[in-house]
């Protein structure tokens, strides 16, 4: 708000200059200023509808109907928006039980999401439920970690993908969580799962580097943080990297009052985020982009 | 004209510092998925017949209680748990039997595994979903006579009335162990048995250690919350009593 009024002073204040020593004021004025939104959920769990209002925990929060107005107000007020689900899309309903997952991504593709990642939940219905159900999807489904080169979903799942949002290039990688002990073998078949962390910076390098990636987003569904160091969690993902500015979370059906800034391993800002579960909230992340080297060399500021 | 374009080009292109985009600031917030949001009509309107369904199909009537059935109303059994136990135990023994040729000889569940009352009335299929909600699988294990004497010494000191079936566990006026009885006959300290589970407690929930020194363990795949239904479908009456599968003499 606070900058469309900057932006709209700044434009009549340089009109009212043109013709008189017009040129060099205009030249210095021609600064291309963009602005890409991410939203997002993670964990909905088949939450469809909204909770009723003598729900003791959620009372008339959550529902994909309210979440597409939403997705919907926020796309009309900035079309260079994109919208990502961090897993779990699967599991907690009777709409699960009873359809399999087929109409959370027919909403979701309504809704157009652009990505989602795999949660340990959306291989409840195995990985052959998951993938009957991808032909209701037209979403992208992006996983970096899970190799499911001898599984159904061979091909089907990309480690990441680029979006390019008026100009500006934004990778987006997916990370899933250790299956064996959490998920039954029967379920999740043949799909291996990598070390997270590591194949986290490869990712980003490639996003960074090969990419030329102007903004680098991990959707992780490694949870946001663990007493044991040794688990791979959101935060240690954002100490042990660089190259990434947004975590989204999910798994632990963490409730962040606002986004967490964390430090990686350079010393630079990341953002993590993640909004509990069942679609209760959305988070939201507007990432402003200049041309202009005075606003570039002050750094990166995050308002949370 | 022509001149004019080139200046302004030249001048942009030289006297201006203007260079790739690049990231400068950074907003972030949760928002609340409020109900002062409208529905949005097409969503809404792609979900009624899913709803209208399943509404329909957990709606129906399966049984009829003629009583609630709580967790809470024995001191050392429960209507709701010996209702649970018992489902478990006639919906899986043929099932397993079929699968090896074996006798289940008893089921123990968990207290917290019950997430509902069920009231008096009319059963259906949400009465099910909300009694429980879990996805958890019926396994069997085998134990051997050591591990069910300290399931036995846990199931005594359990603050909470966990529900089992096929079992008798009878304490003396001092609250302390007189006999066991499993199918009826007592307890034998050279016999192994099958006892049919939760796959959660198999797996470590409920801090049930007794279930990690196991022998064998048989997964059926078939859900607690599936037997529950498929029993509701089988009644007409859903009627469980307090009994005396586990007592205190006087």
């Amino acid at each position: 708000m606070m900058d469309r009024r900057k932006f709209i002073q700044k434009t009549s204040a340089t009109s009212a200059f043109v013709g008189l020593n017009g040129l060099a004021l205009n030249a210095c004025s021609l600064e291309t200023k963009t602005h890409i939104t991410i939203l997002h959920t993670n964990d909905v769990h088949s939450h469809i509808e909204a909770f009723p209002s003598n729900h003791s925990k959620f009372p008339n929060l959550g529902g994909l109907a309210r979440r597409a107005t939403l997705v919907d107000t926020i796309r009309k007020e900035n079309p260079n928006t994109l919208l990502f689900d961090a897993g779990d899309i699967f599991q907690g309903t009777p709409y699960f039980n009873f359809f399999g997952g087929e109409l959370e991504f027919k909403l979701m593709s309504m809704l157009k999401y652009d990505a989602a990642t795999i949660g340990n939940h959306d291989f409840d219905g195995g990985i052959d439920g998951l993938y009957a159900q991808l032909p209701n999807a037209t979403f992208n489904f992006l996983s970096a970690n899970y190799d499911f080169t001898n599984t159904v979903l061979n091909g089907h799942v990309q480690p990441y993908k680029v979006y390019n949002v008026a100009g500006i290039k934004v990778g987006v990688f997916g990370l899933g969580i250790a299956l064996k002990g959490l998920v039954s073998k029967k379920l999740y078949k043949e799909t291996k799962y990598n070390d997270p962390i590591s194949v986290a910076q490869d990712m980003s390098v490639i996003l960074k580097e090969q990419e030329q990636c102007d903004l680098v987003i991990c959707l992780s569904h490694l949870g946001y943080d663990y007493e044991d160091v040794n688990k791979p969690s959101d935060l240690r993902l954002a100490a042990k990297t660089e190259h990434i500015d947004l975590i989204i979370g999910g798994h632990t059906h963490t409730f962040l009052d606002k986004p967490t800034i964390a430090t990686n391993r350079v010393g630079e800002k990341v953002l993590v985020n993640q909004v509990g579960c069942f679609g209760v909230n959305m988070g939201r992340i507007d990432f402003y982009f200049s041309t202009d080297h005075k606003k570039q060399s002050k750094g990166v500021s995050i308002s949370v | 004209m022509k001149h004019f374009v080139v200046f302004v080009t030249f001048f942009v292109l030289f006297s201006c510092k203007q260079g790739d985009s690049k990231l400068f600031k950074v907003f972030g917030e949760q928002i609340k998925v409020g109900n002062t949001i409208h529905d949005a009509d097409t969503i809404a309107q792609i979900i009624a017949p899913y709803q209208k369904h399943i509404n329909k199909t957990l709606d129906s009537t399966l049984a009829y209680a003629p009583r609630v059935i709580t967790k809470e109303d024995g001191k050392y059994n429960t209507t709701a748990g010996n209702l649970m136990a018992d489902i478990v135990m006639e919906q899986s023994k043929a099932i397993y039997k079929l699968k090896t040729g074996k006798e289940i000889d008893f089921v123990l569940l968990n207290h917290g595994g019950i997430r509902s009352i069920i009231s008096k009335g009319n059963v259906n299929r949400r009465t099910a979903y909300e009694f429980m909600p879990f996805e958890n699988t019926i396994v069997v294990v085998e134990l051997n006579a050591a591990s069910v004497m300290d399931m036995i010494s846990y199931l005594i000191k359990a603050k909470r009335q966990h529900p089992f079936s096929g079992l008798q566990i009878i304490l003396d006026k001092e609250g302390k162990l007189s006999s066991v009885n499993i199918q009826g006959k007592p307890f034998n300290q050279t016999k192994t048995y099958l006892v049919a589970t939760s796959n959660y407690l198999v797996n470590g929930g409920d801090k049930m250690g007794f279930f990690k020194e196991r022998i064998s363990i048989t997964e059926t795949d078939y859900k607690i919350r599936n037997a529950i239904i498929d029993y509701f479908i089988k009644v007409d009456t859903v009627a469980p009593i307090i009994d005396n599968r586990f007592m205190k003499l006087n």
